[in-house]
Formats: C-alpha cells, structure tokens, sequence
C-alpha cells in the first residue's frame, strides 16, 4: 500500500483493550491528516488516555486488538522507542523533563550529539537554540529547566519532540497548568506546526479551547466513539451531551442560600514565597464569609489564590501574617491542626500530592482529619469508623464496592469525593474548596456542584477557589478577585459578569486608576 | 455483552480465602456497582500469603534434609531446636517491630546494631553500682534516650534519617568502647541472664495459652458487638466459631510443643508481649494510623492537621526503647556485654522489615510481616547450621532471600 494524498497520517482502526474486569476501548477508530489538529474529549474513563497508551507503545503491539496504521502501513510497536521512531510523540500531562538538567540536555536526552561516546556540547546547544528560535522562545538553551514556568516546561517537551522529528504529536491537557498569555503562544506555536505539516491529537476538558484550535472533534464515551465531526459542525452543547449521553440543562442549578451571620474572617493576609524572601505572593488580603454563603475567588494562575488559602489553614512554608476570626472570635492558626480544630475544612487542589493517600483505602482517607473525633483519642475502632465511612460513602454517592477499596483505584471523580468526605467529617464551619473539579468528568463535576448547593444550605461558609470562571460565577454568591496577590475586585452573583470579573483578573481596574 | 460479562469474572470470582485475611470487617456492605470495572488484587494479602507458604516451605525443607537414625522425624522441628530457634530470632524479631514503625513513616534506623551494644553495656556495667532495676531500667532509657535524640535531628532540623542514624552507627559504637575501655563485662546478675536463656515452667506456659485463648473469645465476641451496636453486618455464626477455634487451636499448638521442648523461652515470651502491642499500636491507634499516611503521603498527612515531626519523634522513641528491650535480650543470651555486640543486627532488622512486605518508601509494611521475615532469617540461619552449611554459603543464600523476596512483590505489584 503505497501513501497517497489521501491517505491519513494515522489511523487507528478498530481498536480494543481490556483490563482484568472492564473493556477499556471497545473498536475505537480514529484517524489523522498531516497538518491536522484533531481533538479528543470525552469523560475521564471514557478511554482518551489509553488509546494514546496504545498508539505511543506503553501498551505494546498484541495487548490490543485492531490496528494502528501510520502512512497507510501496519505498524506493530513493542515499546515506546518503536513509537518514536515511527514519529509519535505524546507530552503527557505531568512533564517528563529533570528539573536538575538543562533545557539542551533535556532535548536532547538520551540522544546526545557524541563523537566516540563523548558528548559534543556545542553542537548540542546550538541545535537546542535552533530549535527554541524555531518555536520563538526567547530561552537560552543552557538554561536549567527547573528555573522555568511550567508553561515555558511544557513548551521546552514540545521542542523535544521537534528534535525528534515527530510527524504526530498528542497534546495531554496542554492547558491545565498554563496563564492565559501561555495559552496564547501555545495555540500559535500549534499554528505553525500544523503549516509544517504535523499532525496533532489534542486531548483537553476545556471545550472552547477545543473549538478554537481544532479543526475536528472526536467524542469517545465508555470506549466507544460517539462521533467524529468537524469543528464547524459541532457547537458546546452538542459536545457535552455527546460526551454524557443526555442533554445538559443548567449545569449550575440556581443557587437561593439563606445567609446568615459570618463565620469566618481573615484579615490583612500577607504571603511571602518561601524561595525569594521579600517576594510577597499575597499582599494584604482580608475576606469574610456568612453562614450558607458561597464565596467566590477569581483570579488567573499566580493571582495568590491558593497561597492565600495555605496561609490562612496555617500550611505554607514560608512567612504568613494576618488574622483569622471564627464566629466573630480572634484565633490563633500556626498549624493545619489549629484550624481544622476552630472548624476550618481545606479541600486542597491536587488531590493526589496533597489530599489523598494513594495507597491506603477509602475509609483511612475518609477519617485521616477527622479521626480523633470519629474513632478515638488514641485507640481507634475501625467498626465506628466504618459505620461513619458507609454513611458519607453513600451520602456523596462514592462509586465503589466497599470503603476498603484503596483510594488509587478509584476515578478522579470519586478521588475527589472522598476528599471532601474526608472534610466534612471533621464537622467544618467553613469551607476551603480550592479548585474542587479540576480533572474530572463532566458527570462528577454536576454532582459536586449540587453537593456545593446543599452544604450551602445546610449553613455551611464555602470558600471556592476556581481557574475555571462558569464555575465561580455559577456557585458563588459573591466573588471576590484576586490579581497579583491584591484584592482587585469584588462582586454580587448579579453583578458578577465574565467580563468585569476578567477585567479585575487581569488587573485592568488597577491600571486604569 | 457476553464477552464483556466473562471479562468481568475472574474481578468478581477472587479466591475466597482473600476475605479471610482483608482488613477486618472487609466485608462488602450492600455492594454496589463495580467500581469502573477498574480492580486491583488485594496485594497485601496476598503477600502474606506468599510469605507464610515461603516459611512454611523452607521449614519442610529443612526438616526432610534432617531427617537421620536418630531423628527418624528430622531434627529442625523437633520441639527443642524450635524452641531453640525462637529464642534466636527474639532479638531481631523485637528489633524488627521497632524498625518496621520507622519504616511505615518513611525513615530509617541504621544505628540500632550499635546502640544494643551500648545499652547492653551500660546495662551489664550498671549491675555493681545500681543492681537489677537499675541495670535493666537503664538499658530502656539509654535506647529511648537515643532514639529520642536522633529522632529530634531527623525530625525537627530536617536532617535525613539516613544521614543521622548512620552518624548514630558510628558514634555510639565509639561511646560503648569509650566507657566499656574495651573490656567485655560479664552479666552476673541472675534474672539479667535469664532474660535471654530461661525458659519458663510448663505451668506457666498453660497460664499464658489460657490467658490468650480467653483474650481471642472475648475479643471476636465484643467485636461482633461493635459490629451490631455501629450497624454493619455482622458476621455469621459458623465465621466467629472459626475465628476462635483456629487462632485458639494455634496458640494450644504452639505451648504444647513449647512444653515438649522443656518450656517457653523466657525471649520469645518478651517477642510475644512485643508483637502484640506492636500490631495494636499499628493497627488501631490514631499514632499507627498517622504512621501509615505520614509514611504514604506526607503532604496529605500534614494538610489533615497532623504534626508529622511529633509523630516521626515519637515512632523513633519507640523504636529507641524496643532496641533497649533487644539488648537485654542479647545481652543476657550471651552472658557477657562486649563492645562489638550488635554489630549489623540493624541490617538483620531492616531485611526482616523487608522479607515481611515493608515498603522502604513507606505506607506499606506490618507487624506481623515482620515477625514473619524474622522467623524466615532465623530458619534459614538455624536450618543451614543444622546441615553443616559453610559459613559463607550463609550469608550467600540469606543476601540472596533478601533480594529475591523484594523482586517477587516487585514483579506481583507490576501485575496488579
């Protein structure tokens, strides 16, 4: 079969993969022209990430069933190396560079210049530097890349894959730790790729991302497609409801909070970056927040959002001053102890590096914070816990057999669940809820959106951090807006539009005063 | 949809006996759906499994390879090289429950072969001046006193666990030459002695499976109650019977083929006493529980208002006393306290931890394993003395277990 302008770049047709117990893609097709962007969505579990395990080898020719054609001919990869030597590469969504290297050596990895074993430097930046000029990043190769942004990071893996000559590049959530600016130059650096012909698979959450950059969109719901289209074919709604099988309403049901007396105060909160002393990431910060009142905090990445969070919760390691009132009362928060003992719950962003022990079961996690409380001073009983566990399992709807199944095994969404179990079972008055849905489906974002709602109604103070403005503008009863550690705004639900709240976010009203 | 039901078979169909040994109460109340299909053995369980069968293996092993004229039976289980056997395992078997708490946390001792030396030797040298208590007190303090310190140095100047205690292997080593000038001193003390070699009178030993039989009734029983007054299920008729009759028919085993080998050791009995409140210490309090989540996740652990430093202080004070606890052990097994007693068992402890299925990254590990990685050292050492292996044949075969047990858990995790 030889390749002619028609035939696609990729193709992968039919494909299947099982797991022990669950068919994880079920005849997946899909295909890919050089120069092409094709966008992926779909629930988390609906297969996105396998299919690319299965095209990049992590799952090797024989554990799947179908076929992968690049160029029109069968290929059968048994490693990853075979993948990218074939022109696939895949930047995943947690970077693979060393920190320790730099920006050339990380190119370059594994495929260093060398002339009898030893490695010729100067060739190996220079083609480094040809390759940044490429994608116009103004880096000095010898950079070490821990000294860069994850959006200048994320930017450096796609270099590597240049260098490597990559005809097909996956695109694993690009965005998700990326400032609007990034984003910017990530789409016209994409731009540009696809005028040299590359093919790009662009898996993201964010749907009006995906409108903007692709020129198709496949939808895969439980390892099947449900649709390929062109983009132009196909608007947000459409999407999602491909996406959960079922027409979505209002995702943000009206929120109607009794509020009551506020809870909970922070004042002139000051957060210095334990790296560069004098670097202040929050610069005198006060909020407060009512019984049954949801408020909102906007702000683009670095705005000291969740910094200001850690320094109230008494959990950043750098310098933090500033003072907390609970019901009206001064107290003294120095350790995360201290706050959760004044009725101060942190749901933390990052669920696996900062909320959940990975390898331990539903039911550990659940009662980690609150345990004294639910089990016993010092001798535990698991029986006390457990009938507590059963309960706040079947309260948020925790998928899962038993509250002894271990945590990692569970999807984002119920990862996410059980952290918030964990929190509500030390009985909180207020809240924290930074970035609560962050890499989770459609379905599980529905549910902790209403969850949201009825805690709020059930008189508890919520604080909710969010990079994804529908989201805090939907829930919040008023807002409150960050820009470079500085209040820049604050708002009512009515009052609250995209635009204003984007414009203090960005930091325009200081400008302009 | 047939083929996806079989593919969900062998998930649903896991061999019963895994529900036997998962964590108590394990029992799946009203099941739901499964979970995104996705499932993972229980490993742990599986491990333990593993492990026992290894012992059990390597004991079969031996006893058919000693089997001559006059033990026409073999000689390894004979009620006297057992019992023999226990007694050898003590010191490390205690050592190992002190590590494995150090471990779950995500530390390390490399100090503990050093200080049983000095805490033997204070203890031996403190005889004359001070007489039993004070020998024996001052033995526990001088562990829990080190333990304390380097505990302190780990946890609150954040200087690593590895750094300090192999600084600790060094420095203690050279404070026991120091005060001891070089000299062994011998344990003259009668009960000091006993400590390491006595075995206690068959009555004594019945006493003791009684005491633990009535422990096993009454605890499955107030279980179930719990159980009932919480609202979960409770488990069958038939399921308590056996829950008591096995561990009950175990522990009669276990004191009468003791009593055929002249009487308990008096250290396997301190072992006991010491695995036993190790696992409860483990397994149901709130200081083992933070053990296991500092050792899983420290930031996790930290974020749910935990003072991972305090914790980490305390598991190194435990571990320190417990070392005290091995060097009267040692101490009174040997007769005498010489300067180089100890040497490498805090490599003994560790292999053991690790035989037994602890995870040096920690968040993963048991008491119980770690007894059982000990019993496996100490057959595989009495077993191959009894067959008259070299001596550098031992340590060959014992680094190779070591080696080989990590890379058979490695390989069953890999699947799961």
């Amino acid at each position: 079969m030889s390749s002619t302008p028609d035939t696609p770049l990729l193709e992968m047709r039919e494909i299947t993969k099982s797991f022990p117990g669950v068919r994880a893609l079920d005849g997946v097709s899909f295909d890919l022209h050089a120069g092409e962007l094709h966008a992926l969505v779909g629930e988390n579990g609906a297969g996105k990430s396998t299919l690319m395990k299965v095209l990049a080898g992590v799952y090797p020719f024989g554990s799947y069933g179908g076929d992968v054609l690049i160029d029109g001919q069968v290929r059968h990869f048994a490693s990853v190396r075979d993948s990218e030597h074939a022109g696939v590469a895949v930047i995943f969504q947690e970077l693979s560079l060393i920190k320790e290297l730099s920006i050339g050596e990380n190119i370059f990895l594994g495929r260093e210049p060398r002339r009898f074993g030893v490695i010729r430097w100067e060739e190996l930046y220079s083609r480094a530097q040809k390759l940044l000029d490429e994608l116009h990043l103004p880096l000095d190769p010898r950079t070490p890349v821990g000294h860069l942004g994850i959006g200048q990071q994320q930017m450096v893996e796609i270099a590597k894959a240049l260098s490597q000559e990559a005809r097909i590049l996956v695109l694993d959530e690009p965005t998700a730790a990326l400032t609007d600016a990034e984003v910017e130059s990530l789409f016209r650096i994409i731009e540009g790729l696809r005028s040299r012909g590359v093919g790009m698979i662009y898996i993201s959450h964010k749907l009006d991302e995906v409108f903007t950059v692709s020129q198709r969109i496949t939808v895969l719901r439980d390892g099947r497609t449900v649709g390929t289209k062109p983009t132009g074919e196909l608007d947000e709604a459409r999407v999602i409801s491909l996406m959960v099988g079922r027409e979505v309403g209002d995702i943000f049901p009206e929120a109607a909070h009794e509020r009551g007396e506020v809870v909970f105060e922070a004042r002139n909160f000051t957060v210095e970056d334990p790296n560069v002393p004098g670097k202040l990431l929050v610069k005198d910060v006060s909020f407060n927040v009512r019984r049954g009142e949801v408020l909102g905090v906007a702000g683009l990445m670095g705005a000291g959002r969740s910094e200001l969070l850690m320094g109230i919760f008494g959990a950043w390691p750098g310098r933090v001053s500033g003072d907390v009132y609970v019901g009206g009362v001064k107290v003294k928060v120095s350790r995360p102890s201290d706050a959760i003992r004044h009725g101060v719950g942190f749901v933390t962003e990052d669920r696996k590096r900062f909320g959940l022990v990975l390898d331990q079961t539903i039911l550990n996690n659940m009662t980690l914070a609150g345990l004294r409380k639910l089990s016993g001073r010092f001798i535990t009983s698991v029986d006390a816990e457990a009938a507590k566990g059963e309960q706040a399992k079947k309260d948020l709807r925790v998928k899962a057999n038993s509250v002894f199944t271990v945590v990692g095994t569970l999807s984002g969404g119920n990862q996410q669940k059980v952290v918030l179990a964990k929190w509500l079972l030390t009985n909180p008055r207020v809240l924290f809820l930074d970035e609560p849905t962050r890499g989770i489906d459609v379905g599980a974002k529905q549910e902790i959106y209403a969850l949201i709602n009825r805690l709020a109604k059930e008189g508890l103070a919520i604080v909710l951090v969010s990079s994804e403005l529908p989201e805090v503008l939907g829930l919040s009863d008023r807002v409150l807006v960050l820009h470079e550690g500085r209040v820049t705004g604050e708002f009512k639900r009515t009052e609250a539009t995209p635009e204003a709240v984007m414009a203090c976010a960005t930091g325009h009203t200081q400008r302009a005063a | 949809m047939s083929n996806q039901l079989s593919s969900n078979q062998p998930a649903t169909n896991r061999p019963p006996a895994t529900a036997d040994v998962s964590p108590p109460g394990a029992v799946p109340e009203g099941v739901e759906s499964p979970a995104g299909g996705r499932f993972r053995l229980p490993t742990e369980s599986l491990r333990a499994y593993t492990m026992i069968i290894a012992l059990i293996a390597i004991w079969l092993f031996f006893q058919w390879k000693t089997v001559n004229p006059l033990y026409p039976y073999g000689i390894f289980l004979h009620p006297n090289n057992f019992s023999n056997l226990l007694q050898q395992m003590s010191v490390t078997g205690v050592l190992a429950v002190g590590m494995l708490m150090v471990i779950v946390a995500g530390q390390i001792d490399l100090s503990v072969g050093s200080v049983v030396g000095l805490a033997g030797g204070v203890a031996a040298m403190s005889q004359d001046p001070y007489g039993l208590a004070g020998a024996l007190g001052l033995a526990l303090v001088v562990g829990t006193l080190v333990g304390a310190a380097q505990g302190a140095l780990i946890s609150y100047a954040n200087i690593p666990a590895f750094i300090v205690t192999l600084g600790g292997l060094l420095a203690w080593r050279g404070v026991i030459l120091g005060l001891s000038k070089g000299a062994t001193i011998p344990v003259r003390l009668q009960f000091f002695r006993d400590l390491g070699v006595e075995k206690l009178p068959q009555p004594v030993g019945v006493t003791i499976a009684a005491v633990a039989i009535a422990a096993v009734i009454f605890l499955t029983i107030s279980r179930a109650r719990a159980r009932k007054r919480h609202g979960l299920s409770v488990p069958g008729l038939g399921s308590t019977v056996l829950r008591i009759v096995v561990p009950a028919a175990l522990i009669a085993l276990f004191i009468f083929w003791m009593n055929m080998g002249g009487g308990m050791p008096v250290p396997v009995l301190v072992l006991l006493v010491v695995a036993v409140l190790g696992g409860f210490l483990t397994q149901n309090t709130t200081f083992g529980r933070y053990l296991y989540a500092i050792g899983g996740n420290p930031d996790a652990a930290r974020l749910s208002g935990i003072n991972i430093r305090r914790y980490i202080l305390a598991a190194y004070c435990v571990l320190g006393l417990l070392v005290g606890v091995a060097s009267l052990l040692h101490t009174g097994r040997v007769g005498s306290a010489s300067p180089d007693a100890g040497t490498l068992m805090e490599l003994d402890a560790i292999a053991a931890c690790v035989i037994g299925g602890t995870s040096l990254m920690g968040g993963r590990g048991t008491v119980s394993g770690a007894v059982v990685g000990a019993l496996i050292m100490a057959s595989l050492d009495n077993g191959m003395s009894l067959l008259n292996v070299e001596n550098y044949t031992q340590y060959i075969v014992k680094g190779a277990v070591l080696v080989a047990a990590v890379g058979f858990d490695m390989l069953g995790r890999r699947k799961s």
